[in-house]
């Protein structure tokens, strides 16, 4: 054990080399090597020396039903390695359903599926044999509404990740308080809360509590993080916070962020990407976007005149 | 103008009701208030009504003599129903600890991992259990479960039999061991359709957050559903615990009917209600005094189990709903 953790560690989470050498034969971008999901994650004991780097998201002809219902047509994105790419459009055209796609979420709903791929790196989260646990643990999600767990305290909240059978592979459980107190600092909530952990989560400000579960989601240590309108529960100090935290996780995450707010998108964004109607009409970096749109949709709901 | 009953004020203004109309609403919370006071007087008279009838046995005995001393011998006479009310305690926990745990694991499985088409036939099953006549129980226990068992509660007893109480003894057919799984069964409907209904109101975004963090079904189960749903789960095993510390009939069957003092869970025993379906019959005066005061204990020991019950599930309801959100949203301590 270096104490650095490399891409191609053969963690304990590796998945089995058939499955591996499948997907690369199928895949389209031939990659170099198959990289197992979550074996980037640092190790017992080297996770503070070490912090998580973002990953690659790259999306390939994604569809995605709710039975019979046609949400996400064809989708082909992808999200470059720890920038923040915001999802616009507006309601009803999928945005919420395509970063679900891409920790699997989606599946949770009965009758949902998907088709086509998403690989995070050279992985396909979608392939055979991937574990949709590891998937999840690599891919984070903070939800529109603050929702930490009622009974359980503010610290438990953070711990909840790593008290999973799949988190105790990343630390040793001594190291819980740690890894706790760096998440919660991480958040921009250490201060706020430091002496009074005990209490329950439920107990702090809507903005507290959303910064909570962005703590809960990075206690984890993963290389993605989807936030699906993290921000539209809450008043614009608690919303300003939250997006000054979004500019520093994007250091050690690949950040998604779905807003209907396009000052947030503005604000946050490397890359804007803009939806319609299950569709990704345009793709580009922000200010492009929203100075020089190439298609005319995506003109016309940046400046307000549908949506 | 003509001013009819409903219109007597005039064509302006507020329609007037007839005074029949007016008076419907006083009336019908009268009724019901009505109706819940006599539901209070019907509770009180009866209670009394067991006092008065069981004051000849307990002022003979004593009130804490016929509790708790052990010596019950109804032949002969001789009332001190410590055994019943141990049978009873003893029973009753047994179909707890054993009915409870798989009524929530079917609650779960109902709810939360089974396919979806089969969620209303295996609903619709369960629910069925609770039709069945407690007679049915009782005869199916007896001729059934209880020779069926014997052998196999032997020798759990005799690997257990470090154990007091729990262990050890002789397997009869009927015993505590067979009524308390016979009561297990018989509870076990109700506690698992109302543990189900509890674990229906666990908001999505709880299960949600849970799976997002890598959390398998189980983990995600442990972490955002059972302790939501604690108290109403507590509440439904205290129904479940009412309903067997009461049952007399399929006891009176698979229990043994040998009210001395338990020594071993595989051995033949007696509880409250079971001795008084027994033996109400064929009872005379002195008799049916003590049986009254069983049925009075009875009564006692529910309201006890009511109240604890109550007590628990307010406070982990408490717990749950825990402290409202400290700031309001503008005071910018975000
Ligand atoms: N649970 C669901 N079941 C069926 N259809 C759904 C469900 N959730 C969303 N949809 C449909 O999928 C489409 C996209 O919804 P969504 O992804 O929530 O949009 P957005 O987040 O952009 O507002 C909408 O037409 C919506 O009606
Ligand atoms: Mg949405």
């Amino acid at each position: 054990m270096n104490g650095i953790p490399r891409r191609s560690d053969q963690g304990e989470e590796a998945l089995p080399e058939t499955a591996a050498a499948e997907r690369q034969q199928n895949s389209p971008w031939t990659p170099s090597s198959a990289t197992p999901i979550a074996a980037t994650r640092s190790r017992a004991g080297d996770s503070r020396e070490a912090p998580s780097q973002g990953r690659a998201v790259v999306l390939a002809d994604l569809n995605a039903y709710y039975g019979k219902a046609h949400a996400i047509k064809g989708v082909g994105l992808d999200y470059a390695a720890n920038q923040v790419t915001a999802m616009i459009g507006p309601s009803g055209c999928g945005k919420s359903t395509l970063v679900r796609c891409i920790n699997r979420m989606h599946e949770e709903i009965p009758g949902a599926y998907t088709t086509g791929s998403i690989m995070l790196d050279d992985q396909d989260i979608y392939g055979e044999n991937v574990d949709v646990v590891a998937v999840r643990r690599a891919v984070g999600m903070v939800f529109q509404k603050p929702n930490p767990f009622p009974t359980m305290s503010i610290f438990d909240n953070v711990a909840a990740g790593l008290r999973l059978t799949g988190g105790r592979r990343g630390g040793k459980r001594e190291n819980i308080k740690d890894r706790v107190e760096r998440s919660l600092r991480g958040a921009g909530l250490w201060e706020e809360v430091k002496d009074r952990l005990s209490e329950p989560g439920i107990g702090l400000s809507g903005g507290q509590q959303q910064r909570l579960c962005i703590a809960r989601t990075i206690a984890v240590e993963p290389e993605v993080i989807l936030m699906d309108e993290p921000c539209s529960a809450l008043d614009p100090i608690a919303t300003l916070k939250v997006e000054e935290l979004i500019d520093e996780l994007k250091t050690r995450y690949t950040i998604v962020i779905v807003t209907h707010n396009m000052q947030q998108a503005a604000r946050v964004a490397d890359t804007t990407a803009f939806m319609l109607a299950g569709e990704l009409v345009e793709v580009g970096p922000t200010e492009r976007i929203f100075t020089k749109p190439s298609d005319s949709r995506t003109e016309d709901y940046v400046s307000g005149k549908f949506g | 103008m003509e001013a009819g009953v409903i219109s007597r004020g005039g064509g302006s203004g507020i329609p007037k009701r007839s005074p029949r109309a007016r008076l419907a609403d006083p009336a019908f919370r009268w009724a019901l208030t009505a109706m819940a006071l006599g539901l209070v007087a019907l509770i009180v008279y009866f209670f009394i009504l067991l006092i008065v009838k069981a004051e000849p046995t307990l002022s003979h005995v004593g009130v804490l003599s016929f509790a708790f001393s052990n010596n019950w011998d109804f032949g002969g006479e001789i009332f001190k129903a410590w055994p019943l009310l141990v049978g009873t305690l003893v029973t009753s926990a047994l179909a707890l600890l054993i009915g409870v745990p798989i009524a929530i694991a079917t609650a779960l499985f109902i709810s939360e991992l089974c396919p979806r088409r089969m969620r209303i036939p295996l609903t619709v099953l369960v629910d069925l259990t609770a039709a069945v006549p407690s007679v049915v129980f009782g005869l199916w226990g007896f001729f059934f479960l209880a020779p069926k068992l014997q052998g196999t509660a032997q020798w759990i007893a005799d690997r257990l039999s470090f154990i007091p109480i729990i262990g050890g003894g002789h397997a009869a057919g009927p015993s505590y061991f067979v009524a308390g799984l016979v009561l297990a069964i018989m509870i076990l409907p109700i506690v698992s359709a109302i543990s189900r209904e509890v674990i229906a109101t666990v908001p999505l975004d709880h299960k949600e957050a849970a799976l997002a963090l890598g959390a398998t079904r189980w983990e995600m189960i442990r972490m955002a559903v059972l302790p939501y749903s604690r108290a109403g789960i507590a509440g439904a095993s205290m129904l479940g615990l009412g309903r067997a510390i009461g049952e007399a009939i399929a006891v009176s069957y698979v229990i043994g009917g040998n009210a001395t003092l338990i020594h071993h869970i595989v051995e033949q025993g007696d509880s409250l209600a079971a001795t008084i379906a027994r033996s109400f019959n064929e009872a005379n005066a002195n008799q049916r005094g003590a049986l009254i005061a069983c049925g009075l204990l009875l009564f006692v020991l529910t309201l006890v189990v009511n109240f604890v019950a109550r007590y628990f599930v307010a406070r982990s309801t408490r717990a749950l709903r825990a402290p409202p959100a400290a700031e309001p949203v503008a005071s910018g301590a975000v």
